[in-house]
């Protein structure tokens, strides 16, 4: 088996807060696994400890046979987990191409050469249109396909993807789960916090359900739906 | 085509200030003249922290006075040219900028400023008692000799090159920055530091690579002034005034813009000294007003700085003439 990342038993606290606790998975190379949950399941927290943004408080993070635990979010670009952000963060005085570059100048400082694979990237995104637009005067939908390519031109083994599809029209959503697909296609695995069922249980190799800061299950999307103690926890009792 | 018509502005800008101190013969104006160069230039290196990083410091004059400082005890004390003073003063700026900056980059948005002034202070304390340097008395730059290798001139006429072409260096630095990837990486952590993170910027490197390149070509305003004025001492190259006005230049013209502080350094200089002439000595504080009026006016309607107007201005003309 290829383990591209593995979390043991990876606890956060905040203060006298438990956001996760104990909780353990493993995601393989090329994989795409949903990790689901009621509001305040800790679904976040566990995102951001994954991405950097937090120092878990005890566990380990494996990334390609490496312990990343603790490690700063630059650093991991660098190993090459990527990710987007949950409230679109795009560079508010560049254009669409521009913020691209950016994630693609990780890997070569030429202005010229990220200038190329950032336009690859759009391509590959369908935002090739926009290339010269405002990062600001983008949609909402265009804003988080921005977010893609520009963690996609980070070339990632990993890919972060925080809700990308909330607040997306029917339309769109059939839209994300196809570049998702496609993102896939190219070998990147991808961990995706997701609320919009219909966009993560089509797509997803495997599931992770929190609740409560707690692992309560996981499977495959067919195993989850079916799962008593899942429904029990976005039904109530 | 705005790019076009940007570099014939930029030709014909540069034809005009080789031959301007031709028309302007006196030497008053002439001075002026050297005013607006001068703090269009240390604008221009405040804005490579302050405006493309969004750093605002409000200590560059520790950097500026660093500057002045070394080529002239450099000059006194071994005879060293004034020119390689100055290289030396930058470097010397560029080390302590980066110390300076390890420390005050932990502080976050108007902390850090407020960790700025305070150092700038902390360096006009230490000069107004240091002997070695002439204390609160401070250092004359020796005039027994005069010319090119020792930057010291009877007339205003080799200033202003020396203005100008500190001027146009700076201006390639910021220019060659804006282009590499650091240009992108700094636009990039002053919009959103946590993405930039992810994207593998490391803030604090890259803010310290800004630091020391601002603080370099900040030093090099310094040794010129001191050339220029022949005398220094804390009360002239450490004052928090001046930290002031680098960051005035260059929010008044447009912050984080190549010719922005060039554009802040002529209006404010020109206010100044036109203030000085009506109410006379120094001006009686009443250009600090019409500054402080100015500030409050570009602050609440033009946010990009009066380049920013102007460029806004010229893209409504395009638009209506398309559409007429």
């Amino acid at each position: 088996m290829n383990r591209l990342l593995v979390v043991d038993n990876l606890s956060k606290r905040f203060g006298g807060i438990i956001a996760n606790e104990d909780i353990s998975f493993h995601l393989e190379a090329g994989q795409i696994v949903g990790l689901i949950g009621p509001n305040g399941a800790g679904k976040t927290t566990l995102f951001n400890c994954i991405a950097g943004f937090y120092p878990p408080s005890e566990g380990t993070i494996r990334f390609m046979g490496n312990d990343i635990t603790g490690m700063g979010s630059p650093m991991m670009a660098h190993l090459g987990i990527a990710r987007t952000f949950q409230i679109v963060r795009s560079f508010g005085s560049m254009t669409v191409l521009e913020n691209v570059m950016v994630g693609a100048m990780l890997r070569n400082k030429s202005v010229s050469v990220a200038r190329e694979r950032a336009n690859d990237e759009l391509e590959f995104c369908g935002l090739s249109a926009r290339a010269n637009v405002a990062a600001s005067n983008l949609t909402v939908a265009e804003q988080r396909r921005l977010e893609v390519a520009r963690a996609l031109a980070t070339e990632p083994h990993l890919l972060l993807l925080d809700e990308t599809m909330a607040g997306l029209t029917p339309s769109e959503v059939q839209e994300a789960v196809r570049l998702v697909k496609d993102i896939q296609k190219r070998g990147i695995a991808c961990l995706i916090v997701e609320h919009v069922m219909e966009g993560i249980m089509p797509i997803a190799d495997h599931m992770i359900v929190l609740d409560y800061g707690r692992k309560i299950a996981e499977g495959t999307p067919a195993q989850i739906s079916r799962d008593p103690v899942v429904l029990a926890a976005y039904l109530g009792e | 085509m705005m790019t076009k018509k940007r570099n014939s502005l930029i030709v014909v800008g540069a034809a005009l200030a080789l031959v301007l101190p031709f028309i302007v013969s006196n030497p008053a104006h002439q001075n002026y003249l050297i005013l607006v160069l001068m703090f269009a230039q240390i604008g221009v290196a405040w804005n490579i922290l302050g405006g493309y990083v969004g750093q605002v410091s409000l200590g560059h004059v520790a950097f500026f006075g660093i500057g002045a400082y070394t080529s002239t005890a450099l000059l006194i004390s071994v005879g060293l040219s004034p020119w390689i003073g100055m290289l030396i003063g930058g470097i010397v700026a560029a080390v302590f900028g980066v110390m300076i900056g390890w420390i005050c980059f932990r502080f976050k948005g108007h902390y850090f400023t407020m960790a700025t002034i305070a150092v700038a202070e902390i360096i006009q304390v230490l000069f107004t008692n240091w002997e070695g340097v002439g204390g609160a008395v401070g250092l004359y730059v020796p005039m027994d000799r005069q010319g090119w290798g020792v930057m010291v001139f009877n007339s205003k006429l080799p200033y202003y090159y020396i203005a100008l072409g500190l001027l146009c260096v700076t201006l390639l630095g910021n220019w060659a920055i804006e282009k590499s990837f650091l240009g992108y990486y700094f636009r990039a952590i002053k919009d959103e530091p946590e993405a930039a993170r992810s994207l593998g910027v490391s803030l604090t490197a890259y803010k310290l690579v800004a630091i020391a390149i601002s603080s370099f070509f900040t030093a090099m305003g310094g040794s010129f002034y001191a050339q220029k004025e022949l005398f220094i001492d804390p009360g002239s190259v450490l004052v928090t005034s001046l930290s002031v006005k680098m960051s005035l230049v260059t929010i008044l013209g447009g912050v984080g813009s190549l010719f922005g502080p060039l554009v802040g350094s002529t209006l404010l200089t020109g206010i100044e000294e036109a203030t000085r002439q009506f109410f006379g000595g120094s001006g009686m504080g009443i250009d600090l007003i019409i500054y402080a009026s100015i500030i409050i006016i570009v602050a609440i309607y033009y946010p990009a700085g009066v380049l920013g107007w102007i460029k806004h201005l010229l893209r409504r003309d395009a638009k209506t003439e398309g559409g007429a």
